[in-house]
């Protein structure tokens, strides 16, 4: 079950069947496997302690 | 979404956005006329196109000068007159315009104006029999307008999921060559901004001078560093054409030999003084935005969240809509994402006594910068030295002379 979890500043919604491809997390990487220090790949000011899980 | 946004923003008192006046229609009609103004965007990098036609219709050289003279000259004259615009749009107006198509074709037509801008002015110096100081106007206006593209380029380099707006930000950087822009400042300024470790903000009692020996190399390599570790995450190498610097070095390099073939040698001193001039500007505006502020270091041993009171605010009205709203720069670094056109003038936040065009003339003047800035900076931090981001080559000086325990005793 892929989990989504949202930027609390830009909204941005990290899902995890998509992944980020760009930033280098390909598409299927769990939350769980993203680095501490991952930040919002859309705003860049917030990281993944402050994302919310919202589905 | 955006509900979650503003409640966020509501538990937070020091991070509202100030709430002007009364007359809400009237404050309306000012905004929706701006979108109008911000043509001024445009306008400005059609300055050299216009005075270089000038200059060639005249023969004379000192039109060449024109857009230095309305950097450094009519612009902090325009805002003294025109003042400041704390107008801020009320939460039907964001919503209504915060995605209006409209103020990104403005960017859009921006984009082409630098590059016509640039190959104009390139093309009058070339072609045309002036004398080296007219050339050095000509090349020094083509630096401010890069400069004013590099703008541009902030605001669009910021909508990473636009492709079209991410490209344009390209587009423009690569005028001055400055093609790591987008990456240094969104992964690296915003992250590191206020503290002693950024390269891009500048330390009390630390000259322009000596911020951009600094600045400059250690944006690039922060820049590089950054694009190096997203390229290995995927598996490629940081010498591919996947990495974004060098794309956009790429379309510097193609554009730069073209004007050499084109214009001849002429181009190089042109190219050379145009782009690094550019670069300075961006000194200029990174040298002002945080002067001395500093966010605290948590127990944890990380800093505290950037706050609207980590960075310097101008509302100067006229220098606003030309720099897109960079000036109301607490909510930019509040949200980085959010587009020149909603951004909001907070209460209660630093603030600079003119707008960039002027701070920047004093920037360039140590001693005259000094004379303003340095005690809005110790009023800033509340006469404690340990609050502020100082120049450790001088903190022993700037503490004797700055630091006022008795201040801080008597506030606690």
């Amino acid at each position: 079950m892929n989990k989504k979890y949202q930027c609390p500043d830009c909204s941005y919604v990290y899902d995890e069947a998509k992944g980020v491809e760009h930033e280098g997390y390909p598409a299927g990487t769990k939350w769980k496997d993203l680095p501490e220090d991952f930040p919002c790949p859309d705003c860049f000011v917030r990281e993944k302690p402050d994302f919310i899980l919202i589905d | 979404m955006t509900s979650l946004v503003d409640q966020l923003d509501a538990t937070t008192a020091s991070s509202n956005p100030a709430h002007h006046g009364k007359n809400n229609s009237k404050i309306t009609a000012w905004i929706n006329s701006k979108r109008y103004w911000y043509w001024l965007s445009l306008l400005l990098p059609s300055v050299p196109v216009i005075s270089a036609y000038i200059a060639v219709q005249t023969g004379q050289g000192i039109w060449l000068w024109f857009t230095i003279i309305m950097m450094y000259a009519i612009l902090p004259v325009a805002d003294y007159i025109f003042g400041t615009d704390d107008a801020n749009p009320d939460d039907d107006l964001v919503n209504k315009i915060k995605d209006e198509r409209y103020y990104v074709y403005i960017m859009y037509c921006t984009t082409v104006m630098h590059w016509v801008a640039l190959i104009s002015m390139a093309y009058v110096v070339s072609q045309y029999d002036w004398s080296l100081l007219s050339m050095l106007g000509g090349a020094l206006s083509a630096g401010v307008t890069n400069g004013l593209g590099l703008v541009a380029a902030h605001e669009m380099g910021h909508k990473v999921k636009d492709k079209t707006q991410s490209f344009c930000a390209k587009l423009i950087l690569a005028c001055s060559g400055y093609g790591h822009f987008c990456i240094e400042h969104n992964k690296g300024h915003h992250k590191d901004v206020a503290t002693p470790e950024d390269p891009a903000s500048s330390k009390f009692g630390e000259s322009i001078y000596k911020f951009v020996k600094r600045e400059i190399p250690g944006a690039y390599r922060r820049a590089w560093g950054i694009e190096q570790t997203r390229l290995n995450r995927q598996g490629k190498s940081e010498w591919s054409l996947d990495n974004e610097i060098i794309q956009t070095f790429l379309m510097t390099a193609v554009a730069y030999t073209l004007m050499l073939a084109y214009f001849g040698p002429i181009m190089i001193p042109f190219l050379a003084i145009a782009s690094t001039y550019g670069w300075w500007q961006l000194t200029c505006a990174n040298y002002v935005e945080h002067y001395g502020l500093l966010r605290q270091k948590k127990e944890n041993g990380r800093y505290e969240r950037c706050q609207p009171h980590h960075s310097w605010n101008s509302n100067h009205k006229v220098s606003n809509l030309v720099t897109l709203h960079l000036q109301r720069h607490s909510d930019h670094h509040a949200h980085p994402t959010r587009s020149y056109q909603v951004l909001r003038d907070y209460d209660d936040v630093p603030s600079l006594p003119s707008g960039y065009p002027t701070m920047f003339v004093l920037a360039m003047i140590p001693t005259a910068w000094r004379a303003v800035m340095d005690q809005k900076v110790v009023d800033w931090a509340g006469g404690d030295m340990n609050k502020v981001n100082i120049d450790p080559d001088q903190k022993e000086a700037l503490f004797k002379r700055f630091h006022q325990p008795q201040v801080i005793k008597e506030a606690a």
